[in-house]
């Protein structure tokens, strides 16, 4: 019963954020209310006792990917009224497409095909069941391939972002390191040999 | 009692609504990449609720994977959306035309 009380809250609030995302007239909410349509979501994964990917949704999306998102709407500078001149004119394609969707998966739902398992309860893990464990014995065995690529994956993402946003601009001061370190200090102190002006001392 | 069907619909729900997103956004690449976002959440709702519901942790493994390659695509979509802005000067899909597509 405090599940299903749960799961409507929290189910409500998330729906509720990503209309909030998709209607927002400022890029800066939408992005703050995906934040809260994330953090709903790990609360019905943890119902769904799925406790370590709704961490890591919580560290990873909140944590890096949002505030990547918040970074570059902040650093851009958007022009946000003219991006909303095409609103009411794509609403009707966007409803029909929607309804579209939603007349699929409800031949999807309303079929037989899930059976009595589709109704069934949850039942609960024991309580010495660690969700963790179980992913990490998994994902170090049966998927430590996979595992390895989507390491390299991230990799070439890293790459990826900064070779395409390095850039070189003239008129900047940059740092050479070599010509730092080929510095001697006969190219930095020159030494000069003033002669001395007659009649300078002599008061 | 919450049972498969809730989180079935919940996802239906949610990946619609990034569908609505993406129609009705379509000028604005940034919240074009947002809705992306939703919409692999919605998709990954319903990988852990199936992988919870028929005891099958292979499920969330999966979504492990979703969650790093979706890490990755925001971070170089980003970038690209950086470039871009410095480039064009903006990021309305309309004054993508450069390549005459």
């Amino acid at each position: 019963m405090i599940e299903s009380i749960l799961f409507y809250i929290f189910a409500g609030i998330l729906l509720a954020a990503a209309i909030g995302v998709i209607t927002a007239r400022n890029p800066v909410h939408s992005a703050l209310l995906l934040v809260l349509a994330f953090f709903n979501s790990a609360v019905l994964w943890m119902l769904l006792e799925a406790e370590f990917l709704a961490l890591v949704l919580i560290l990873v999306y909140v944590g890096a990917v949002m505030v990547l998102f918040l970074f570059v709407v902040m650093m851009l500078d958007i022009n946000v009224a003219g991006m909303r001149r095409g609103f009411a004119r794509y609403l009707p394609l966007a409803l029909i497409v929607v309804a579209a969707i939603i007349v699929q998966l409800a031949l999807v739902f309303t079929s037989d095909q899930f059976g009595a398992q589709m109704l069934a309860d949850l039942e609960r893990y024991p309580a010495d069941y660690n969700n963790t464990a179980e992913l990490g014995r998994l994902l170090y065995t049966v998927y430590v391939y996979p595992f390895e690529i989507a390491a390299v994956i991230l990799l070439v993402a890293i790459i990826a972002a900064i070779s395409l946003t390095l850039r070189r601009r003239e008129g900047t001061r940059h740092q050479n390191v070599g010509r730092q370190v080929q510095a001697r200090a006969k190219d930095r102190v020159r030494l000069v040999d003033l002669p001395r002006r007659q009649g300078e001392g002599d008061k | 009692m919450i049972t498969l069907a809730h989180f079935l619909v919940l996802g239906g729900i949610l990946f619609v609504l990034s569908v609505a997103g993406i129609f009705i956004n379509r000028r604005n690449v940034i919240l074009l990449l947002m809705c992306i976002e939703l919409m692999l959440l919605a998709v990954n709702m319903n990988f852990v609720a199936f992988s919870r519901f028929m005891e099958n942790m292979d499920g969330q493994v999966f979504v492990f994977f979703i969650l790093t390659v979706a890490a990755a695509e925001a971070a170089i979509g980003l970038a690209i959306l950086v470039t871009l802005f410095r480039n064009r000067n903006s990021i309305n899909v309309d004054d993508l035309d450069v390549m005459k597509g």
